[in-house]
């Protein structure tokens, strides 16, 4: 226990753990929609995530090539611009096709949540295993050697090319917080802002809201469930492709099952906000983030990740529908 | 997938009208043919590439900890994400007594590792399992990480180097001698295949019984038996007041009170039931031929895909959960020619199962008749779509 560390470094922890938590909050927001609208655990939600992150390094590869630079913030946003688009689109097209494939056709047949559960958790698989084959997958197609700088190695580690330096923005309380930092927390809150007044506003967020408290009122009501589902997916893989951006500008570098832990950390955010809200989403990310920055900061940085599942039994004792439970169903009309 | 499905019904079907001592007699016939399996080693499906007696070994305790997770996520409903914690449990118990910090026999370190595992399902599921569904899902999933993470961490149970050299189950008749004592009663030998004809191979013997290097096939015996042990127990319990029970709460929980059911006690047996099966098969795993474990043999993708063992072989039928089980250990390591794909494959099967058979392979037969009957309800009122239909 090293309170000293902690209380010393107390401003850094939290900056950098709201930063991390924010990424935690964008992916959360996937996993919360869809349990909304379809009560179901959306498994496959990490590799969307993945899928982002690469489309982010690529536009990189592509603008650069493979030789490594480093940049500031300030001389990068322009191609940060042009990449969060990029992952958003692939992002969000990977998350319809999961729609499409692994969930629609389960419904159809009235297949029991956990077996689309096993749908998800399939097609998770596939969609890692695919990109850490993609070397030979571009060999079926005959481009291995023009994507080399896309495919080769696939399953190493994927390096951004551009090495983000982070330059101090200002200073408070003899920490000076960094520019990437403020980004990808100011980033990552306006999206969810943007989302939420989304889903409160439009049409098409009213509609998502009202199959998410009763489909079949909704059905009768008028509400074509398919095509708020697959907005639903899509909206969940806008937002996993800004994540995307934000994790890239953060740690840099992604591989082919970067999804995954990502993914817990950030299903575990949904659930301790309550899962189905939005706004819990925001409230679980940002809380695990610093609680587990607080955590690695007083025993060590090997039991990070035990502390961020205490936390979660422990607030899921005292409160067993999240710390804002209400689900998206239930908010306000 | 059209004829296996109506092939495998068919199978259900029959199997459900048969009498008594033909059911009985076919399971010991059954039984016995799984025993030999890895002697006999038939063509096309012995692997080729790996030891066959490991592969069954894989199989058998893959199947068994689908039974003990059918338990929980079959009988109960409980969704249970972090079961692998059970298995680390039981494993890391049996290997910090007969290894690294005592040095108890195998039989004696089991039946501590199965309570020690039982009573980790309690400390775990007392406070939680008042918690909704799928919140228990992270909740176990959370668990299991823990105890990976934790294991990882602490020194007295041997960090990150895992536990080495655990002791094997002890041998019958005389230990090996080397450099060429098998020891053992008597060996036998297994069959090599030319095409469709056998013929006996001398070269690949199984001495009985010794728990040794040589071959995996006596560990193999050993699980297959406590399988069938386990599904007898299985069967007893689930026909009792206890499956009652767990049926009933699983089926409406509100319900099962009012009746007085005290549901919240059965969950939690289920649990700890679940677990003692988990740590059970995690002791023997530790023990088994490499008698090596470490944190990283605890993945929380192992405890995804006993999850999808249990489901895909349909929850709540006790052999549904082993041929589940069985199908999730065997098929990638047949399909190892595929080496690279194998996942990617098994990913996709994954997928296109459900689209084929919502229900699992082999799911209870309360289940199909309930499907059946819903589906006869759905027609008359014309319904369409039935999304929220639970488990």
């Amino acid at each position: 226990m090293d309170f000293s560390f902690l209380a010393n470094n107390i401003v850094e922890l939290t900056v950098t753990g709201l930063a991390l938590g924010a990424i935690y909050a964008l992916v959360a927001l996937g996993y919360t929609m869809v349990y909304g609208v379809l009560q179901l655990i959306n498994f496959a939600h990490s590799e969307v995530f993945m899928y982002g992150t690469f489309a982010v390094a690529w536009v990189f590869v592509f603008v650069h090539g493979r030789t490594p630079s480093t940049q500031t913030l300030g001389e990068t946003i322009g191609l940060l611009l042009l990449s969060l688009v990029a992952a958003m689109v692939v992002s969000a097209l990977i998350a319809m096709l999961l729609e499409r494939v692994a969930y629609r056709p389960l419904l159809k047949r009235k297949a029991p949540r956990l077996m689309a559960l096993i749908s998800a958790i399939g097609a998770s698989f596939a969609l890692a295993e695919l990109m850490g084959l993609r070397d030979r997958v571009a060999g079926w197609v005959g481009l291995r050697d023009d994507l080399d700088a896309y495919v080769a190695k696939a399953r190493d580690t994927y390096s951004n090319p551009v090495t983000i330096q982070p330059q101090t923005l200002f200073e408070v309380g003899g920490y000076g917080v960094k520019d990437v930092d403020v980004m990808v927390i100011l980033a990552s809150l306006f999206m969810m802002l943007a989302l939420d007044q989304f889903v409160r506003r439009t049409r098409f967020g009213r509609g998502m809201r009202a199959v998410a408290q009763d489909p079949e009122s909704a059905a009768l009501m008028g509400v074509n469930s398919t095509r708020i589902i697959r907005g639903t997916f899509i909206l969940g893989g806008l937002m996993a492709g800004a994540a995307a951006t934000l994790y890239m500008v953060k740690i840099g570098s992604t591989r082919q099952d970067a999804g995954f832990i990502l993914g817990v950390k950030a299903f575990t955010a949904a659930v301790l906000g309550g899962i189905g809200n939005l706004r819990g989403a925001l409230v679980g990310g940002l809380l695990l983030g610093v609680s587990e920055n607080y955590g690695a900061a007083l025993f060590g940085t090997e039991w990070k990740d035990v502390v961020a599942f205490v936390l979660l039994i422990l607030i899921l004792l005292v409160r067993p529908s999240g710390l804002l439970g209400e689900s998206l169903g239930k908010a306000r009309a | 997938m059209g004829p296996v499905r109506t092939a495998l019904d068919a199978m259900a079907r029959r199997w459900a009208g048969m009498p008594r001592g033909a059911r009985v007699a076919l399971v010991v016939l059954l039984a016995a043919f799984f025993y030999v399996l890895p002697l006999v080693r038939p063509p096309v499906v012995t692997t080729q590439q790996i030891d066959f007696g490991g592969v069954m070994f894989g199989i058998a305790a893959f199947a068994l900890v689908a039974v003990g997770l059918n338990i929980v996520i079959g009988y109960a409903g409980l969704l249970d994400l972090g079961y692998v914690g059970f298995y680390a449990v039981g494993a890391y118990t049996t290997g910090v007594l007969t290894s690294y910090q005592f040095h108890w026999s195998f039989f004696a370190a089991l039946p501590v590792a199965i309570v020690v595992t039982m009573i980790t399902g309690v400390l775990l599921g007392a406070p939680t399992l008042r918690v909704r569904g799928d919140y228990l899902a992270i909740v176990t999933l959370g668990f299991g990480e823990i105890i990976r993470l934790a294991v990882t961490n602490v020194e007295w149970v041997g960090a990150a180097a895992g536990i080495k050299d655990i002791p094997h189950p002890p041998n019958i008749g005389p230990d090996p001698e080397p450099p060429f004592g098998t020891g053992g009663l008597f060996t036998i030998p297994s069959l090599s295949w030319d095409g469709l004809v056998p013929s006996v191979d001398t070269g690949r013997e199984t001495p009985f019984l010794v728990f040794g290097a040589v071959s995996a096939i006596p560990y193999y015996w050993l699980v297959l038996t406590v399988l069938i042990l386990v599904l007898v127990a299985d069967r007893l319990v689930k026909d009792s007041r206890v499956g009652r029970a767990w049926e009933a709460t699983r089926e409406d929980e509100d319900a099962a009170e009012l009746m007085g059911v005290p549901t919240f006690r059965f969950k939690l047996l289920a649990f700890a039931l679940g677990a003692a099966i988990g740590g059970l098969s995690g002791a023997l795993y530790a023990s088994s031929q490499g008698g090596y474990i470490n944190p990283q043999s605890f993945p929380l993708l192992l405890s995804i895909l006993f999850v999808a063992a249990v489901i895909v072989g349909g929850a709540g039928n006790r052999w549904g959960a082993v041929l589940g089980g069985a199908l999730v250990a065997y098929l990638p390591e047949r399909f190892r020619e595929f080496s690279d794909f194998r996942l990617l494959v098994f990913g996709l099967a994954l997928m296109i199962l459900p689209v084929y058979r919502p229900q699992g392979l082999l799911p209870p037969r309360r289940t199909i008749r309930a499907r059946a009957a819903q589906e006869e309800i759905d027609e008359l009122e014309g319904r369409e779509s039935a999304q929220k239909e639970v488990l």
